[in-house]
């Protein structure tokens, strides 16, 4: 971006919940199924039929709240959101609209969350996105557009949606980047959602405008549909900020519009321009009574998880790992999980930290398990861990063992004793082998005693070699070297 | 028993339940008795014979309403049957489920039997707003039998049916119970179900009875009465068996008579009927308190609002896109939409639609909407305070009898006034009943007047005993139509 610019962008992002059944009827939440098999009077707006709150859905959303550190609204009410579309069974949309269950909050933007090359160049570290709102409401059914027809699948429609508003408070296509990863880390961290952009389980649109900084006002507020994932969010802001500096250098001057990008292309196309904003008619739904989130908020409380960034300072506090290996962990919800079993009461946490991340991910990358599925418990990891420490066996050894526990499931002392891995440390042992070789090697010695310290590997070498490579070498070191002196 | 439509359900039953009749032969009794009748009453839109013979075979007489037929609004949903509301914009749409009201009177043992006429989404107050044609008053074919639930009304008070569902958003079930001489009862708000009742005002609308007696509609509120999970307005509150008090009298029992009720506008036999009926009552016992209900005026205004903003929605989902009526080769999508609900709604409907519409618009919610809402709450308020000192309201149902068809067809006004005394109760979301309470002339004919007694929320076994006392002492309700009839 040229510097004497400078960008306001501002998400919405509309999140699915995992609930069971859907946000007014009872018929399930269900992604890829047979179209309009999840439906029943209500969610296909008949005649007659009523709307019935699904308690779980204002819950997940009030923990999504408490989780971004959002003020929960004591009393939280319905209303009807007034448009017509053939995707809108009632033609209304039942939303949140002067009182939404969540206000204010935030969202960190941690270094991890930024993409992986704008990792080292973070222009404003420990970024915290400010929230305006979350609210909940029904999502529409899906519109299937074939040659000379419109299919309706009405499945989707119902399905409880959760929108997260955010203040303009990003500057960067990098920041909104880690602006989603964060969210949706927490959302899964919360259980509130799988959030795959994919399955449209988490859909994001985008107001950005540019502005010169010297200019108090913000420049005209351009949104971005169709983005689908979330480098797209990024490489569409990226296109869309020069397209609108580039405009203003040429002396155009930019007006209100919705644009969609074509990730194919790499660009932004002009879908409308602003008409006179809609009118939704908005009022309260007579069908539904207020909800006090008191009556479940203490449930909601018992429910909230440690969020991915409480999680990573805690576990650089804990465990004395450093920010990106606590990052890499918090990331993975069960992989920290496991972590944190094995390290717990380890003398080595932070090897602990390395066999999980390196030994342990490869190993369960390569067999396509997940951590839940480890054939390694993780006191046994953590025995592994203590056996290399204490010198038992040695990390190549180690390496080892590991493979054998993965493959097995056997815990490693018994591996270690039946292919005799374990190293000598019987001290007499070591000192017999040392005088041993001390006899046998004069010329070496008195090199040594004559200042040539290099040659005591020569003599270490051959202890171990006597042993068969049992010995503990850091012990026939220590030996050697007192024997010597 | 070729006369066995002329029973109530009281009377029904106990031949029902003594094998004196089958449920069957009460079917075939009925369906001759409307095909004499009903060409020039046309307060059954359609009729599925067949089936109701079916379900009569089946029925349970040992059931509280085993066996008895009961016609239905066509606007309550009943499984595999048409649900027109009156519109043709629900040509062809069938109802794939059972309201709950509708499943609870199967439960006790009913018979779901025919679809009456009714103002188009139960808008209008003499039914001549039906896409099908007009109702007619049995007792002087030339009038209306009122609205919207003017075919539930004219149907039970023509032996045409034992009893009848109708819905009340302002007044559809009382206003003609009143016009046509039978017993109309609108329950408190939230009593019973509206799940698969086609929503006009949805924090207004009430399903309730239509009888021939007091006695009858505490029957039908015990089978359709209670909380349901499909309804979240509906009331969690303990149903008690309504005919358990009906014969306790209003010895003591104190009934307020609002002073904004008798004002001009007033039809003088209606007053005076009304008040020979209070007189009635100060003679069994009750002590009489004139009560003051100050918002009174701001009732039909207030109403106007609320009710058609919440039906400006609640008919949007009607668009021609997953059934009903669809406008043939439209251009595209907004062309669809346009002449699909030109084509479809009729006058009133769109008026209403459109006034809703404007009152929810930006920039006039809070002089309107709002507004309305506050105004609700001080004629909650009303009632509220006048029910701390009377256990009852009386009042007339109407502000006059039966007006001619096509006399005010042309005037929404005056047709909107029609339900100038009752509406208010739909606001407070009370109960209230009309019952006979004497006739007026009028060319020659004799026309049904109703006294409406008001209850205040969950008082619906009051306001049966009051009703009660006053029909076991008098006999208007015994009275039948000379005109249509010919029996009496």
């Amino acid at each position: 971006m040229k510097s004497d610019y400078t960008a306001t962008i501002g998400l919405e992002v509309h999140v699915q919940l995992k609930t069971k059944s859907k946000m007014f009827c009872g018929c399930a939440v269900a992604y890829g199924a047979e179209p309009n098999v999840h439906t029943c009077p209500t969610c296909l707006g008949l005649p007659g039929a009523l709307p019935v709150m699904n308690l779980e859905a204002l819950k997940l959303t009030a923990l999504t709240g408490l989780m971004l550190k959002c003020q929960i609204a004591p009393v939280c009410k319905f209303d009807r959101k007034n448009y017509y579309y053939p995707d809108m069974p009632k033609n209304y949309q039942i939303s949140q609209y002067d009182l939404p269950i969540c206000e204010r909050g935030e969202v960190p933007l941690y270094d991890l969350a930024y993409p992986k090359d704008a990792q080292k160049s973070i222009a404003n570290p420990g970024k915290r996105v400010r929230l305006i709102r979350i609210h909940l409401e029904e999502d529409v059914a899906k519109s299937f557009h074939f040659e000379s027809s419109t299919g309706i699948d009405f499945n989707r429609a119902g399905t409880p949606l959760m929108e997260i508003v955010s203040q303009p408070d990003i500057e960067l296509p990098e920041e909104a980047f880690a602006y989603l990863t964060s969210l949706k880390q927490a959302l899964i961290y919360g259980g509130v959602s799988d959030a795959d952009m994919e399955k449209g389980q988490l859909r994001c649109d985008v107001n950005v405008s540019v502005r010169k900084r010297t200019d108090a006002a913000y420049g005209a507020k351009i949104e971005l549909k169709n983005l689908n994932s979330i480098s797209g969010v990024r490489r569409a802001l990226a296109f869309e900020i020069n397209r609108q500096i580039e405009a203003l250098e040429r002396g155009e001057t930019l007006r209100q519009e919705t644009r969609r990008w074509d990730d194919d292309l790499g660009e932004t196309t002009l879908m409308r321009t602003k008409e006179s904003a809609h009118d939704y008619r908005y009022f309260p739904d007579p069908d539904l009574l207020p909800v006090r989130t008191e009556v479940f908020l203490d449930e909601v409380r018992s429910r909230l998880p440690e969020t991915p960034w409480e999680k990573r300072e805690r576990l650089e506090k804990d465990y004395g790992l450093s920010a990106y290996d606590a990052g890499v962990l918090a990331d993975d919800r069960p992989l920290s999980a496991y972590f944190e079993a094995a390290a717990r009461g380890s003398a080595r946490p932070k090897s602990v930290a390395n066999y999980v991340m390196n030994d342990l991910l490869s190993a369960l990358g390569a067999a396509g398990q997940t951590v839940e599925e480890c054939p390694v418990r993780p006191e046994d990891l953590k025995a592994l861990v203590t056996l290399v420490d204490e010198g038992r066996i040695n990390s190549k050894q180690g390496k080892d063992v590991f493979s054998e526990m993965f493959s097995t499931g056997v815990d490693p002392q018994t591996i270690v004793r039946r292919k005799g891995l374990q190293q000598e440390s019987d001290l007499g042992a070591i000192e017999a082998l040392c005088r041993e070789v001390i006899a046998a090697n004069p010329k070496v010695v008195e090199d040594y005693r004559g200042g040539k310290s290099v040659s005591i590997n020569f003599l270490k070498g051959q202890v171990m070699k006597l042993s068969k490579g049992k010995a503990n070498p850091a012990l026939v070191g220590e030996t050697l070297q007192r024997l010597l002196s | 028993m070729d006369q066995i439509f002329t029973l109530d359900v009281h009377g029904l039953r106990s031949k029902l339940a003594a094998h004196e009749v089958s449920p069957v032969e009460v079917v075939r009794a009925l369906a001759r008795r409307i095909e004499a009748v009903d060409p020039a009453v046309r307060g059954y839109l359609s009729i599925d014979l067949e089936r109701a013979i079916g379900e009569a075979e089946a029925a349970d007489v040992t059931k509280p309403l085993g066996g008895v037929p009961i016609a239905i609004k066509d606007v309550i949903s009943v499984r595999g049957a048409p649900c027109t509301c009156g519109s043709r914009i629900l040509a062809g749409y069938r109802a794939p489920y059972d309201a709950t009201v509708i499943a609870r009177l199967r439960a006790a043992g009913a018979i779901p039997f025919g679809r009456t006429n009714m103002d188009e989404f139960a808008m209008g107050s003499s039914t001549e707003n039906s896409a099908f044609g007009p109702t007619h008053n049995p007792y002087d074919p030339a009038r209306t039998p009122g609205g919207s639930s003017g075919g539930s009304a004219a149907v039970v008070a023509a032996d045409e049916a034992f009893a009848a569902l109708g819905s009340d958003t302002g007044g559809s079930i009382r206003q003609p119970a009143a016009f046509c001489g039978c017993v109309g009862f609108k329950p408190t708000y939230g009593r019973v179900s509206r799940y698969g009742l086609v929503a006009f005002a949805s924090s207004l609308d009430q399903i309730g009875p239509f009888t021939k007696t007091v006695r009858d509609a505490a029957l039908l509120l015990n089978a359709i009465a209670g909380v349901d999970p499909c309804d979240s307005t509906s009331l969690d509150e303990p149903v008690p068996d309504f005919t358990t008090n009906l014969d306790r009298g209003v010895k003591g029992v104190r009934l307020g008579l609002p002073r904004e009720y008798f004002v001009s506008g007033l039809d003088p036999q209606v007053e005076r009927a009304v008040r020979q009926a209070v007189e009635h009552y100060a003679k069994l016992g009750a002590e009489i308190v004139e009560v003051s209900l100050p918002h009174t005026e701001y009732a039909l205004s207030t109403y106007y609002i609320i009710a058609p903003a919440e039906a400006s929605a609640n008919l949007a989902r009607f668009d021609g896109v997953r059934y009903g009526y669809r406008a043939e080769q439209p251009g595209d999508l907004l062309e669809h939409y346009g002449r699909t609900r030109e084509e479809g709604f009729g006058a009133e409907v769109k008026r209403r639609i459109i006034l809703g519409t404007y009152a929810l618009s930006s920039g006039y919610y809070d002089a309107y909407y709002l507004k309305a809402q506050k105004a609700r709450t001080l004629i909650r308020d009303d009632f509220s305070r006048a029910f701390r000192r009377v256990d009852a309201i009386v009042c007339p149902t109407s502000p006059t009898p039966a007006f001619k068809l096509g006399e005010r067809a042309n005037d929404p006004l005056s047709m909107y006034l029609a339900d100038v005394f009752t509406l208010a109760a739909n606001m407070a979301g009370i109960c209230g009943v009309s019952i006979p309470c004497g006739f007026a002339e009028a060319e020659g004919k004799l026309l049904p007047i109703g006294l409406q007694i008001l209850g205040n929320s969950l008082e619906e076994g009051r306001v049966l005993q009051v009703a009660n006392a006053y029909e076991q002492t008098t006999d208007w309700h015994k009275r039948r139509p000379q005109s249509v009839t010919g029996n009496a």
